[in-house]
């Protein structure tokens, strides 16, 4: 047992170095390749050293499990980043939940420590693996993106939180009562559900970022059952690594956490802003035109939103960089945090159309840089560069952080069409004297760009 | 004594978290998520336990709780590993 903890420990060093690792993308993939050699120890340790393990049930599972796992991972798109992550956090809480109800339904006698921690691993696992469900449902469009709200939907989960307490402490208290125990997972998979169909699309950073959390607490509450180090430090890991994410996604859409679960923008919360009523003008302009403009510049910034992921337009655009950047222009990106469906979903799907990293900015590097950029092209993107932001009080992103693509020359918006953004909004910077409208599908757009720059 | 010690282990976890993850940088939030949730099919190890431990229904949720966190460790280092070869200087 002493050489198992040790190995637990040697598995949790190699998480932790792992992770740090990834504080630049020079290292970050020998700390992926260290961390999962973490868990390759932990799970031999784990396999040589218990009695009685079922082998045949163990090799059968881990068989399926891996080429499951495996297929998924080489054959997603990085635009499908989001929902695999989802499902993923989804399959983890579950394991969590599942491993914890092997353990209540073990003969062992139970202390309340024991049973507690396994209400809670049960509650947290079940939770973030129907959760994490919905959000790949909503992500992948099985289930409508849009919030889904119903009266009396906020009494219900009142309701439903209120049951999980009660069945929680039964459960505890009458461990060998297992009606109390099902009901404790129907309702942690029922709140699993009620509290994510009313999260729009475009909250879905958060609410990824939420579930990457609980999955490592459920992990963590797991630990607590099994008295085990490795699953407490590694679920301990995870549980912090989400809510620092989560934190940030609040952040960059100046929100709290409780606004985003509850809030649900999108639909009765929103009351119409100042722009409403008013007709904005907008300028359109052909690829030509744009491309002419883009010629005159020597400073472009780029700025991708879910758009560009929608419209599998990255390798596009890192070809119109390319033609830019060999007449001597200098080409730039701009990510703000919640651009995209999850935490560094723009930075992912640039890397894959080989755009170098340092090339994209965040938020704070790049905001100053758009004083004197002769060019902003905005790619699918539309709320993170919403003016209204700065100075409409009246309006529902009033205070969020926005990209200032506004300070720029000129301004190249691309939309499919003038639909408002998520927030239901219109943007101002739409109507903007130095702003163009090059209407149409990004990559369609972007490839008639880059014939049109060729033949100036 | 043995809780105090795991609530021990738990605590200073979570301190180390928050130190080491708050110095990954944007860039590379989405590895940092798909890399920790492969981190948290740690449950495999739990799993690897339930087999035994519960009689017939326990070793039928064991199964399933390995099958489950083997995808997660498995899919989620590949495709993290997928994703970080992708990034590259100029």
């Amino acid at each position: 047992m002493a050489y198992t903890n040790i190995a637990y420990v040697l598995a949790a060093v190699c998480f932790i170095l792992g992770i740090k690792r990834l504080s630049s993308p020079k290292t970050a993939r020998s700390g992926n390749t260290i961390a999962s050699v973490g868990m390759l120890i932990a799970i031999v340790a784990t396999l040589v050293s218990f009695e009685l393990l079922d082998f045949r049930t163990i090799a059968i599972g881990m068989i399926i499990g891996a080429m499951i796992g495996a297929f998924f991972a080489t054959k997603v798109e990085m635009t499908q980043m989001p929902q695999m992550v989802a499902i993923f956090n989804g399959f983890g809480g579950g394991a969590s939940a599942l491993v914890a109800a092997a353990e209540y339904f073990n003969p062992a006698n139970p202390s309340l420590f024991n049973s507690s921690t396994i209400a809670i691993s049960v509650f947290v696992g079940t939770l973030t693996f129907t959760g994490s469900f919905i959000a790949f449902g909503k992500l992948q469009g099985f289930v409508s993106g849009k919030p889904i709200v119903f009266p009396g939907q906020k009494p219900l989960n009142a309701l439903i939180a209120i049951g999980l307490v009660v069945l929680g402490v039964y459960t505890v208290l009458y461990g060998d009562s297992d009606p109390y125990f099902y009901g404790l997972v129907i309702l942690s998979a029922l709140i699993g559900v009620t509290l994510t169909i009313p999260i729009g699309g475009a909250d879905m950073p958060v609410v990824i970022s939420l579930l990457n959390s609980y999955s490592g607490v459920a992990a963590a509450a797991t630990g607590f059952v099994l008295l085990n180090n490795g699953l407490i430090i590694a679920g301990a890991l995870v549980g912090a690594s989400g809510l620092i994410l989560t934190n940030i996604m609040c952040k960059g859409m100046n929100r709290s956490l409780a606004n985003v679960i509850f809030g649900a923008v999108g639909l009765e919360q929103v009351t119409p802003g100042s722009g409403e009523g008013k007709q904005i003008s907008v300028k359109s302009a052909s690829t030509e035109e744009a491309a002419m403009i883009l010629d005159a510049a020597e400073k472009i910034i780029v700025v991708p939103g879910y758009g560009l992921a929608v419209a599998q337009a990255q390798y596009a655009v890192r070809e119109v960089a390319d033609f830019l950047e060999e007449q001597g222009k200098k080409v730039l990106y701009a990510i703000h945090p919640v651009a995209g469906r999850m935490p560094g979903h723009m930075n992912v799907l640039l890397a894959e159309a080989n755009v170098p990293y340092e090339q994209l900015k965040d938020l704070d590097a790049i905001n100053p840089e758009f004083e004197d950029c002769d060019v902003a092209i905005v790619l699918g993107a539309n709320d993170v560069v919403n003016p209204a932001a700065r100075h409409d009080s009246s309006s529902p992103i009033y205070g969020m952080p926005i990209l200032d693509v506004d300070k720029s020359k000129t301004v190249l918006v691309n939309k499919r069409t003038m639909n408002p953004g998520f927030a239901g909004i219109q943007n101002e910077l739409f109507g903007f004297d130095n702003t163009l409208m090059v209407f149409g599908d990004a990559k369609a757009m972007l490839t008639d760009l880059h014939k049109d720059l060729k033949n100036l | 004594m043995d809780m105090i010690n795991i609530f021990t282990v738990f605590i200073l976890a979570i301190f180390v978290g928050f130190e080491i993850i708050t110095k990954v940088p944007p860039t590379l939030h989405t590895p940092l998520m798909s890399g920790s949730n492969a981190i948290s099919g740690i449950a495999i190890v739990g799993a690897i336990i339930a087999t035994k431990v519960g009689g017939e229904l326990g070793s039928w949720l064991g199964l399933i709780a390995v099958i489950f966190a083997t995808i997660n460790v498995v899919g989620g280092f590949m495709v993290t590993d997928r994703m970080l070869k992708m990034f590259k200087r100029k």
